[in-house]
């Protein structure tokens, strides 16, 4: 019966690389559920689309190079196929690098009745004066095959309508279980093919000179450097703008808020906890923190898009080595700059377990977008208002805790998690174009989107628990003053003081509200009244702020205990309390340790 | 005959024996690199380490003490007709 509600459930395979999350979105559109983080497939996400037929559900397995289970990733996904959980496969394969990608196929093939093979980035191979023979290669494989670009189709019509046809014909029941042949002979058989369905022309190899200068022996830092500073500047100028106008709009807002609130005769109790406390918690971390993430995200997924991330990996590899890590740690520190807990999560490509967690532990040390405007604020306050050098010291910063990733990770190796590097092999892609439109839609909608519902669902209530804690009174002394004064002791060690130890602990649901609760509760209202920088700078300063405070403060801010998510992750992921707990404790400690250090030496020499 | 992780930048070869652990031979092969693969080194890490090479139109790289046991013979001509 070929009804429209006939359901059928599709998994979509395909190396990495090979622009299968383009083809997912593109058919699922805003019907799917995604992982994470959108550009890292890591979690099977699926989705669901309808053709003129039928109505499918598409399952986007994790891409691979095979189906030999070496990592988790290869695992799923074999264990998905070797599953009766679906009705169709759909493969895409690059066109540029057929050869190595029929291997995937080839062995779905023995796995699965219906598959469809779907060669992508035909324009791609064009300009590389690669031509395949798509209705012979159909032919010699034996199953239904497509040519597509799935950048630029929006609709992928000839995809759907392949794939209606695919679940139409009669499939040869074959009881006998196929032949699992191995990987080599595979390779051979997928070498023929191409043989006859392949014509490659001469072609001058754009992607060999870019990385001459990306990955050459001088250009590699330094590209890296000014690509580090380069996103840093854009992300705080821009900052600086979008920050300036939600501040004005939002707390305007506050105050029609209040008067309304005032007019409908709400009790002052209330009024204030909501308003003062909830509400400009709220409103700060969105005019404040949410817009450098909004600009550093999309800017780092371009980066992704292009390409330029497995380069990172290749140029710091040997470091990494040496310290008994894996270099792809170096990928996964890169994730971790959007959000820590993505990091983690992303630490999957990571086969050796060993490896694994010493790259799940370390992430902490790079700071997250959560952490980003709080640096930003303390370095334009303290040590420089034009924006490039206060990237440059933002940059500073982020390399500090590049190296205490290495040293930790070095130390671990030899302790905790003592062992060998394990053998890894990276692919560096071909670079592409990113496609800015589609990009810059989805960090809208995915990232910014969720740090909204986050700042709502964490910074709110806190702002609400703060304003309690700071209007309670114990004795002579609010809630909120006794717990900053027990803590002040050990903050001073450390070059902080009690109240942004506090802020810091009550921060643990998001980083994001560590500045707002330092603060207020420096106002000592419990509310966070409406200031502009400079009296920002004025109130820390009031309270003992000195260069020497900022500086601790930002590196304790890059090492110190993970957010409750990227905890929450790190359980889930290691599976394991006992690591989840040394995740905890060990940038803590590193971050006492760095705090009391540069404190004693800098007061011996400066104060 | 020489080993992968002798081969410098510009040169092209053909595997001729894997004498690798099971694991890693397993996933060279999964990126296309076995017995009889054409193979081209393209660049070296700016620290000396992984190595980049091409084969079968994609670009991988590999450590170097991974390459070591892998033998390659190197091509002589500069085929017309080259397939990699």
């Amino acid at each position: 019966m070929n009804t429209k509600n006939t359901e059928y459930t599709i998994a979509l395979a395909g190396n990495p690389n090979v622009g299968k999350s383009t083809v997912f979105n593109a058919l699922t559109g805003m019907h799917q559920h995604t992982g994470n983080w959108s550009g890292k497939t890591v979690e099977t996400a699926r989705g669901t689309f309808s053709t003129k037929k039928y109505s499918y559900t598409l399952v986007d397995i994790p891409g691979t190079y095979s189906l030999t289970p070496h990592s988790k990733d290869e695992e799923a996904a074999d264990n998905f196929l070797k599953s009766n959980d679906y009705d169709g496969v759909i493969v895409i394969c690059d066109a540029t690098c057929l050869e190595r990608n029929l291997l995937l196929v080839l062995q779905i093939m023995e796995r699965s009745e219906r598959v469809l093979l779907c060669v992508n980035l035909l324009d791609e191979a064009r300009r590389k004066h690669i031509d395949i023979d798509i209705d012979l290669l159909s032919e010699k494989l034996g199953i239904p095959a497509v040519g597509i670009v799935a950048r630029k189709e929006k609709q992928l019509k000839a995809l759907s309508a392949k794939l209606d046809e695919m679940m139409e014909t009669e499939t040869k029941q074959t009881h006998t279980p196929k032949k699992q042949r191995c990987a080599e002979e595979l390779l051979s058989e997928a070498e023929q093919i191409c043989n006859s369905v392949v014509t490659k022309g001469k072609h001058k190899d754009i992607d060999r000179s870019i990385d001459r200068v990306l990955t050459g022996k001088w250009g590699a830092f330094t590209s890296m450097g000014l690509l580090l500073a380069l996103i840093f500047w854009i992300t705080v100028s821009g900052a600086n703008i979008l920050s300036d106008a939600l501040t004005y709009i939002l707390f305007g807002l506050e105050d029609i808020l209040y008067q309304f609130a005032l007019d409908i005769g709400v009790p002052a109790f209330f009024r204030e906890l909501v308003i003062c406390g909830a509400y400009r918690v709220l409103a700060w971390v969105v005019s404040v923190m949410l817009p450098p993430m909004a600009i550093f995200f999309p800017l780092f997924t371009l980066l992704e898009d292009m390409g330029y991330l497995p380069r990172i990996a290749y140029n710091l590899d040997r470091p990494f080595c040496r310290c008994n890590a894996c270099g792809k740690q170096a990928l996964t520190m890169c994730m971790g700059f959007g959000c820590n807990a993505c990091g983690v999560t992303g630490c999957r490509i990571i086969n050796s377990p060993r490896e694994r967690l010493i790259a799940m532990i370390t992430n902490n040390f790079v700071p997250c977008n959560g952490r980003f405007p709080f640096l930003i604020t303390v370095i334009t306050l303290f040590f420089t208002a034009h924006s490039f050098s206060a990237a440059l010291i933002l940059a500073l910063f982020v390399i500090i805790g590049v190296l205490a990733t290495l040293a930790v990770s070095k130390i671990l190796s030899l302790t905790l998690l003592k062992g060998e590097a394990s053998s890894f092999v990276l692919e560096l892609p071909p670079y592409r174009m990113p496609q800015f439109g589609r990009v810059i839609i989805r960090s809208i909608f995915d990232r910014t989107l969720f740090v909204l519902g986050r700042a709502a669902a964490v910074a709110a209530p806190a702002g609400a628990l703060i304003w309690i804690l700071a209007n309670i009174n114990i004795g002579d002394s609010t809630l909120l003053a006794s717990f900053s004064d027990f803590l002040d002791p050990f903050g001073r060690l450390l070059g902080m003081d009690g109240v942004i130890l506090m802020a810091f602990i009550l921060g643990i649901p998001a980083n994001e509200i560590v500045l707002p609760i330092i603060l207020m509760t420096y106002m000592a209202s419990g509310s966070l009244a409406n200031i502009e920088a400079a009296q920002i700078y004025t109130l820390l300063t009031e309270n003992g702020w000195t260069w020497i405070t900022a500086v601790s403060v930002m590196l304790f801010s890059i090492m110190h205990w993970p957010c409750s998510t990227t905890l929450m992750t790190m359980k889930k992921e290691s599976g394991s309390i006992g690591w989840t707990v040394a995740a905890f404790l060990i940038p803590t400690a590193c971050g006492f340790l760095c705090c009391f250090v540069f404190t004693t030496v800098a007061r011996a020499f400066f104060a | 005959m020489k080993s992968l992780a002798h081969m410098t930048p510009g040169t092209r070869g053909k595997v001729v024996g894997m004498d690798i652990d099971q694991t890693m031979k397993s996933r060279l092969v999964d990126m296309g690199i076995s017995c009889g693969t054409e193979i081209e080194c393209v660049g070296i890490s700016p620290l000396g380490d992984p190595i980049a090479f091409k084969v079968r139109g994609a670009v991988i790289a590999i450590r170097r003490r991974d390459c070591r046991n892998i033998t390659v013979s190197e091509e002589m001509e500069h085929n017309e007709h080259e397939k990699h």
